[in-house]
């Protein structure tokens, strides 16, 4: 079966979705990146969207859960490259993404999970 | 208002999902939709192929291109021979959902269109036409 492949960039894991998404992959994404999470002990995920047309709310609650599955194994989620006339759709159908972090591209995501990073070793 | 040109596909499978989304692309570029006009109609296709297939269990979708005193519009028509809807406007609401979706797909995709029509009987199925114009 096809599979989203999932790239470790240092303690950080990084998911390009390319495909026009489909339900068994999204699934299976799920379960991969739970996987690797604990394999790699990442410290974070990156998902980017950017090449994804649509976001229907099946889609939707899959990038939530995958970002609830990946906090309960210490891991933060940030989503990146979300496209305008996506979010627009988004917010309009009434999916907040709720919990889920976004940036704008993936080095503004990777900041963001660097500083978070920083912020937990502190504490 | 004439209707130019009209296709049917089945929606059975996830398969199937992808091919309705790609489908209703292909017209509303087509007939000139925006960005963001077509993102919101395929959206909403998507919810409802969805619909179709898990609580339908299965259907087909027409696309219908329409043509209204010169304006263009897409229409999309899905209907099942599933159990029916009992009661609709419940279905609508956002917070309802039975089966493992998020309780949006009615409500949100009639959001996303210009017009929309649900009609459904308890052991029969269900239809729903959703057109967008330009």
């Amino acid at each position: 079966m096809e599979r989203i492949p999932i790239l470790r960039m240092g303690e950080f894991l990084l998911v390009t979705i390319q495909v026009d998404m489909h339900d068994r992959l999204a699934q299976a994404l799920q379960d991969d990146l739970a996987e690797r999470v604990v394999k790699d002990s990442a410290q974070g995920v990156l998902i980017d969207i950017s090449s994804m047309e649509i976001v229907d709310s099946f889609m939707g609650r899959m990038i939530g859960t995958i970002a609830m599955i990946c906090a309960t194994l210490d891991a933060q989620t940030v989503v990146v490259g979300m496209r305008p006339a996506v979010a627009i759709t988004l917010v309009e159908l009434g999916i907040a993404l709720e919990g889920v972090r976004t940036a704008l591209n993936v080095d503004k995501g990777m900041e963001l999970l660097v500083a978070s990073r920083g912020k937990r070793s502190m504490a | 208002m004439t209707i130019n040109n009209y296709e049917i596909l089945p929606i059975k499978s996830p398969d199937d999902l992808v091919r309705v989304r790609q489908a209703t692309r292909a017209l509303a570029i087509q007939l000139g939709f925006s960005l963001v006009e077509q993102t919101k109609m395929v959206t909403a296709a998507s919810e409802l192929a969805r619909n179709t297939m898990t609580f339908g269990g299965g259907g087909t979708l027409r696309l219908e291109t329409l043509l209204d005193n010169g304006r263009k519009g897409l229409r999309l028509t899905f209907e099942d021979h599933g159990p029916g809807i009992p009661d609709i406007d419940l279905a609508m609401t956002d917070a309802y959902t039975s089966g493992n979706g998020l309780g949006l797909g009615l409500g949100g995709a009639k959001r996303l269109v210009n017009e929309f029509e649900i009609s459904s009987r308890v052991g029969e199925g269900t239809r729903v036409s959703i057109t967008r114009w330009k």
